[in-house]
């Protein structure tokens, strides 16, 4: 086992970290794309990294499913929805950016308290990135609450589900290829939907402000 | 082979049910054909279940329902006794119904006829069913059915009304019959009948299951503070409707309670019949009470129902205090009277009920105040009306009496029973009953009297007409069974003896002869109705070839002193509120009235009066305020805000990780 390419794992994890600190505090919503598509690229190559340092030939065709998904195929997606909804320009207020990056440490610190007693029973060499995996996925799930354009909702729904195939990868050396295609599927077929659901908000309420959708509740 | 023949004739109900729909327009086809078919199912079904009472217990296990889950039926003497009352009751209000649903009336004749067919064939299954979950499903369907049955005329807001909260009852009810059984059932898992019969619980839950089924039973039977439903509910529906849910489906709670108490729980404690007791009487009384005063004719029948269950649960309240005393004889005494007046009230019920239909179509008219007089018009429906009211009023030789009278004889063995404070009560119960029959009485006095006696009290009653040949069948046949059960006990009681057998391990001896009735001991009370019919016929027909033989032919006609009024109308007699006036005074504590008086100068005077039940206001409205109030801080959480809703689940997750990370 080289201690370059368990290296190289941490470090495209910490990278992946960075990333979703990132995506916390980007406003404008090109760049969220952006930076989706490099978390994706993070992702696709510590897939392949993981699977050369562990001779396990099925994590190359993971690796190869990601780059094809998460790099290309989805990120196209989006471009041509931001086109057509005209919102490539879009810039969103956020409230008090310091604060949630403070929340977002916090959060780090408690992946970390959380993964520590299974990384201890974990004998693959990845065990010190299941904290970044799990904080990772919390700190997306926080980009979802923070935002109020359907956009980057969207987009940070697309970060979590890489946060969770970091840990699959990080802590068990991916999944059967069969639950990781269904997956895949999931994920395309969701942001597929997502998207049409994107048109229909824009349709209704002439914008991309999902506080819109405030007026469904009934009193 | 009974349990075949009743098996048939439930698939025949629910088949005439289905070939309802496929005519769901067509009326007469409907209403001429598949009503009386179903009446004829209903007459087959009496005879088969009359013909099982002598048989020994038979089962059979259907795999309908669940893949794992089979149907298990069993016809036992109980469920024989309550599927003969289903039969024949239902036979006569199939018949009647057969000439009383017009067309234009909210739901359409076929899906009625599916409606009504179901809720018979759910009763019948009711009573067969051998494992709870059977006996959940039929029960809920039973519910829904009869539901159904209640918005028939769904146009109306007061129905709608009227069926939610029957609906919002019954599942309360079926609730805590549902736990019942999960009491019942001792983490065995196994939840058919014959294993919560095997087991032998602790007496804290057996008190607990007792008190659910008390609750679940007495919702559906209209125990006091689970009553509600029944008077909106029973007046709502379409009369042969009234009739099945007053006549037959209470009758179920009563059937369930039996079941439970004397079946699956071997050892009954006495305050359970204590409980029992103080219930039905209160429920008694004040359904009678509430009955008199009520100025629509469904709804007085609704809460005379009320009274009637009242009796029935108060029985089975003294005949398990017997019971746990292991006063055997006295329990069956108890028992045959709570299912003597369970049948005859199931008789006399339907049958009011269904002539309120006949007026109701005949003169479009419910309320009391604009009735009156249609004993001229409507002969027919009057003299069957009067014999079912003589029945509901507790008089000889009918079977109203036969109960009731059975009923007080077993009270007044009480003084038997190993316990001071429980002897005490005697005279009050037994003053309580003679007082709640009385007021039935004067209920009945007022329901006939105002309705059929007496000048028209509007021009328009002048055109009604009587009831058609099917309905009039269909009375009779109702009238025939509170005359059989009045003037032959002997012989019924033969057969409830294979019912209390089973269920207390004694019956009740009567050896004085076919034409008298004397339980437990002929020197001590006896009673031959056909005795006293021939000897009341004779007293009447004595007086009148009399008065006849004395004044006939030698009447004049004279004006009378009109008490100084210059004219009178139809208008002045003597209303149903004025009938039920002195009763208001006297139990003013027991109403919440609200009365409006006009002022002494008002040209057009209104004077209007609402009686209502103070537990509506004491119990219920407070409950749903309360739910209300915290619904609405539940609804606080409801931000409509995505990003909200994002938190919480963010929260839960955290909260979730912290919980596995301990």
């Amino acid at each position: 086992m080289s201690t370059v390419l368990t290296q190289s794992i941490n470090l495209l994890a910490a990278i992946l970290l960075m990333l979703a600190f990132a995506m916390l505090s980007q406003r404008r919503v090109l760049s969220l794309i952006h930076l989706f598509t490099l978390q994706g690229a993070t992702l696709a190559l510590s897939t392949a990294i993981v699977g050369v340092a562990t001779h396990q030939p099925h994590l190359y065709f993971s690796a190869a499913l990601t780059l094809l998904l998460k790099v290309i195929l989805i990120p196209l997606l989006l471009h041509r929805v931001i086109d057509r909804l005209n919102v490539r320009w879009d810039v969103e207020t956020l409230i008090n950016i310091p604060t949630t990056l403070l929340a977002g440490i916090v959060l780090v610190i408690f992946s970390f308290y959380l993964a520590q007693p299974i990384a201890q029973m974990s004998l693959t060499i990845t065990r010190g990135t299941l904290g970044i995996a799990l904080a990772s996925v919390l700190l997306s799930f926080m980009m979802m609450i923070t935002r109020s354009k359907a956009v980057p909702q969207v987009i940070g729904f697309l970060a979590m589900e890489n946060g969770l195939f970091f840990a699959a990868t990080a802590a068990t050396y991916g999944m059967p290829m069969v639950v990781e295609l269904g997956i895949a599927l999931d994920v395309l077929v969701g942001i597929l939907i997502l998207g049409v659901f994107l048109f229909h908000i824009r349709e209704q309420f002439d914008s991309m402000d999902i506080r819109h959708l405030e007026k469904l509740k009934e009193d | 082979m009974p349990l075949d023949c009743i098996l048939l004739v439930v698939a025949a109900w629910l088949l005439i049910g289905i070939f309802g729909v496929l005519v769901l327009h067509r009326l007469r086809l409907v209403a001429r054909l598949m009503f009386p078919a179903g009446g004829l199912a209903g007459l087959l079904l009496a005879a088969a279940a009359a013909w099982s009472l002598t048989f020994p217990p038979a089962s059979v296990i259907l795999p309908i329902g669940l893949p794992t889950l089979p149907f298990h039926f069993r016809l036992d003497s109980l469920a024989a006794f309550f599927l003969l009352i289903l039969g024949a009751v239902s036979a006569g209000v199939s018949f009647f119904a057969a000439g009383y649903f017009r067309s234009g009336e909210g739901t359409p004749p076929g899906l009625l006829c599916l409606e009504y067919h179901v809720f018979l064939a759910s009763m019948a299954l009711v009573l067969l069913a051998d494992d709870a979950y059977g006996f959940m499903v039929m029960w809920e369907t039973m519910a829904l059915s009869s539901f159904f049955l209640v918005i028939a005329n769904h146009r109306l807001g007061e129905i709608r009304r009227a069926g939610y909260l029957y609906l919002l009852m019954a599942h309360v009810g079926a609730m805590a019959i549902l736990l019942c059984f999960g009491v019942l059932q001792a983490n065995t898992g196994d939840y058919t009948f014959a294993n919560l019969r095997a087991q032998h619980l602790s007496p804290f839950a057996a008190s607990l299951a007792f008190l659910l089924a008390t609750a679940g039973f007495g919702a559906k039977g209209g125990l006091l503070p689970l009553h509600v439903w029944l008077p909106e509910a029973h007046p709502a529906a379409p009369s042969p409707a009234s009739a099945l849910m007053s006549g037959i489906m209470l009758k179920t709670a009563v059937y369930g309670l039996l079941r439970v108490t004397f079946d699956f729980l071997h050892t009954p404690l006495w305050w359970w019949g204590l409980l029992l007791l103080a219930l039905g009487l209160a429920s008694a009384l004040a359904g009678v009470v509430f009955a008199a005063v009520q100025v629509d004719m469904k709804r007085l029948l609704a809460y005379s129902s009320i009274e009637n269950l009242g009796l029935v649960f108060a029985g089975t309240g003294l005949a398990v205090l017997f019971a746990a005393y292991d006063m055997r004889p006295m329990a069956a005494l108890a028992l045959t009277a709570v299912l003597y007046h369970v049948a005859s009230h199931a008789c006399f019920k339907s049958l009011l009920f269904v002539a309120t239909g006949a007026v109701l179509h005949a003169t479009r008219e419910r309320s009391l105040g604009k009735l009156g007089g249609l004993i001229r018009y409507m002969p027919w429906v009057a003299w069957i009306t009067l014999l079912g009211a003589l029945t509901s009023a507790g008089l000889p030789p009918l079977g109203g009496f036969v109960s009731e009278w059975l009923l007080l004889q077993s009270f007044l063995f009480t003084p038997g029973l190993p316990n001071a404070f429980l002897n005490m009560l005697v005279p009050v119960v037994a003053a309580l009953i003679a007082l709640v029959t009385a007021l039935a009485g004067y209920t009945m006095v007022k329901f006939f009297g105002v309705i059929f006696l007496g000048q028209p009290r509007e021009e328009k009653l002048s055109q009604a007409h009587d009831a058609g040949y099917w309905e009039r069948i269909g009375m009779l046949w109702l009238a025939a069974g509170c005359l059989v059960l009045g003037l032959f006990p002997v012989q019924v009681l033969a057969l409830l003896d294979a019912v209390t057998r089973p269920l207390v391990g004694a019956s009740l001896a009567t050896q004085a002869g076919p034409w008298l009735l004397a339980p437990i001991d002929p020197a001590r009370a006896s009673y031959g109705p056909v005795l006293f019919l021939l000897g009341v016929s004779g007293c009447v027909a004595t007086t009148f070839l009399l008065v006849r033989w004395r004044y006939h032919g030698r009447l004049q006609r004279v004006p009378p002193w009109n008490c100084g009024y210059p004219w009178r109308n139809a208008r002045m007699q003597d209303t149903a509120e004025g009938f039920g006036q002195p009763i208001r005074q006297i139990f003013e504590p027991f109403f919440r009235m609200e009365r409006d008086l006009p002022d002494a100068f008002d040209a057009t005077p209104h004077y209007r009066v609402s009686v209502s039940d103070p537990l509506w206001h004491w119990l219920y409205l407070p409950i749903a305020r309360t739910v209300e109030r915290l619904a609405r801080l539940a609804g606080q959480l409801q931000q409509g805000r995505i990003a909200i809703y994002l938190l919480y689940s963010f929260l839960t997750l955290i909260a979730v990780l912290l919980v596995v990370r301990q």
